[in-house]
């Protein structure tokens, strides 16, 4: 009840609220695709190698949104690049890069900012959302499920069979680099609400949680979207009834929500499955018995 | 004449490493040709380098007289079974339903017909009773089987199969056979890597041996003979007579 008061009467709560859930909405959805084409270590990746674009923003005064997507396409094509040109294996090539990308981020930011912005950029500060960068989130949401809405064909076959999608003609490397692209700009929107360290939770947990309740992919999607509104509600206001950071309430909600279906879901939940394996044993040590 | 395949001086690598040597040789329509030959020989290869899937180091690829790029969409490739993801959240019927894409162009969506049409693939398969189901919750014919229906939606000219037979039922077997002859009948070319050698000459009219080299290629009746064969088999045999030496 008071967090509904307080909803009613203060506005940076309303925007923090606005902001988060479009945030696990966001999340939800590009995280289906991440974690179908087995790219988590590419979401965390991002989201770190976001860091210096974010500092280098702020050198040059102009919206953080520019420099954090440009470093986060940069980090895409680098791994890439490695990988191609290479022995260097797919996750290798992601380690060196993504780590040089942050180091360079960490050295950036403790030049020309206090640690409490580091602080924020790292851990997210979902209180101190301000309008513009509530329309910023609005805006790269909308561009994000307008993208996911007019390419769901392509994205569909060449996550499932990107040989097929080959094949007849499809350009799946601009395809990947596509998506690097939207998945840099939900980290950036995710910034303030999560925090760089904590964005591939929301990119990846409520996607896997709702893997283990769907065998279709548009249900998947809606499934995650709606797990990464919930925990960014919840998480919101246990982080206010506690006072504990809102990101990290953000995710440990959405990591409740993955243990209920990790536990119950019924085809692919572990209780039901043990269930299942009882019964088809006792069934069988009937028959033997008979 | 146009041939359904001409292939001139084909040349493939992995990292520096040859997989093809120097392959040449036409095909005419309407035919359902084999690529046999042992494990390692090239034969998954040869199938991807044709679809331009994989670069190669030299050489021309024509289907039906004209480009790879300019003929993709009339082409209709099933992977081997081991490179697919059977955990992918996706139906038996929406998988064949993706058969229907490259007919659609990049913004336009299926609408019932291309349900009902593949529905009706599904049928021909023999598979329509399990459409709901996740792919991977079928035994590997059933899967083999909802891949070629997936092929038969695309409305495809040219069908290339990559070990579609390996650990599958007698049953779904002999069920893509039968389509795969009902296609050449249509005029439709097809073809299939396949490494046993026990039914190669009653499922193909034409065989390409493969061994890294192109050892033969032509129809069944002539290459199909124990002399061509072991050409293709040799290091296979050889291996296997040393160890008798051994033993
Ligand atoms: N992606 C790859 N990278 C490196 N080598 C490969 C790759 N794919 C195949 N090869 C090698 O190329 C040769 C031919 O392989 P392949 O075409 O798969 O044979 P087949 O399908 O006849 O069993 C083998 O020696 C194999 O090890
Ligand atoms: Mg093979």
């Amino acid at each position: 009840m008071e967090f509904i008061h307080a909803l009613l009467e203060y506005t940076f709560l309303q925007k923090a609220l606005l902001t988060s859930v479009m945030v696990g909405i966001i999340c939800g959805v590009i995280g289906c695709f991440i974690i179908l084409r087995g790219m988590a270590l590419m979401g965390d990746a991002i989201s770190h190698a976001v860091l210096p674009g974010v500092a280098i923003s702020y050198m040059l005064g102009i919206n953080f949104f520019f420099g954090a997507v440009l470093t986060g396409v940069l980090t895409a094509v680098g791994i890439g690049y490695v990988s191609q040109n290479s022995r260097i294996k797919n996750d290798a090539a992601i380690g060196i890069i993504f780590t040089a990308f942050f180091a360079i981020g960490i050295i950036l930011i403790s030049l020309v900012k206090s640690s409490t912005d580091l602080y924020h950029i790292l851990f997210g500060n979902v209180l101190a959302v301000r309008s513009s960068d509530m329309w910023i989130t609005l805006v790269i949401g909308i561009i994000i499920l307008a993208a996911v809405y007019a390419f769901y064909k392509e994205l569909l076959v060449s996550s499932f069979d990107p040989t097929m999608s080959a094949a007849y003609g499809l350009p799946n490397r601009l395809i990947h680099y596509f998506l690097m692209t939207l998945l840099t700009m939900v980290t950036v929107a995710s910034l303030q609400t999560v925090g760089v360290i904590l964005v591939v939770a929301m990119l990846i947990t409520p996607a896997a949680t709702a893997y283990l309740l769907t065998n279709r992919l548009s249900v998947m999607i809606f499934m995650s979207a709606a797990f990464g509104a919930i925990s960014a509600i919840f998480g919101l206001f246990l982080s206010l009834i506690y006072n504990v950071a809102s990101g990290a309430a953000i995710v440990l909600v959405s990591t409740f929500l993955f243990a209920l279906a990790f536990i119950f879901s019924p085809k692919q939940g572990v209780l039901f499955r043990t269930i299942r394996a009882r019964k088809a044993k006792s069934v069988l040590q009937d028959k033997s018995l008979s | 004449m146009t041939y359904a395949m001409s292939v001139q001086n084909l040349f493939v690598s992995y990292h520096g490493e040859e997989a093809l040597h120097d392959i040449n040789f036409t095909i005419e329509k309407g035919k359902l040709v084999g690529i046999i030959g042992p494990n390692g020989a090239g034969k998954s290869t040869l199938l991807k380098s044709l679809l331009e899937l994989i670069p190669k180091d030299q050489g021309t690829v024509e289907v039906f007289g004209k480009s790879i790029n300019e003929m993709r969409k009339k082409i209709a490739y099933v992977p081997q079974r081991s490179d697919m993801d059977w955990t992918f959240p996706i139906s038996v019927i929406d998988t064949v339903l993706l058969g229907t894409y490259p007919g659609l162009g990049v913004f336009r969506r299926p609408n019932k017909k291309h349900r009902e049409w593949s529905y009706h693939c599904l049928e021909k398969v023999g598979m329509e009773k399990f459409s709901q189901r996740q792919i991977g919750e079928l035994s590997g014919g059933q899967q083999q089987r909802v891949f070629l229906a997936r092929a038969l939606a695309q409305k495809a000219d040219l069908f290339c199969l990559d070990e579609p037979f390996v650990g599958i039922d007698i049953t779904s077997e002999e069920t893509i056979v039968r389509i795969l002859k009902e296609l050449r009948d249509e005029g439709k070319s097809v073809f299939v890597v396949h490494h046993d050698l026990s039914k190669a000459n009653t499922y193909f009219d034409e065989l390409i041996l493969l061994n890294k080299e192109l050892i033969d290629v032509g129809p069944v009746s002539e290459v199909f003979r124990p002399e061509i064969m072991m050409k293709a088999y040799e290091s296979q045999l050889t291996f296997m007579k040393q160890n008798e030496v051994t033993v």
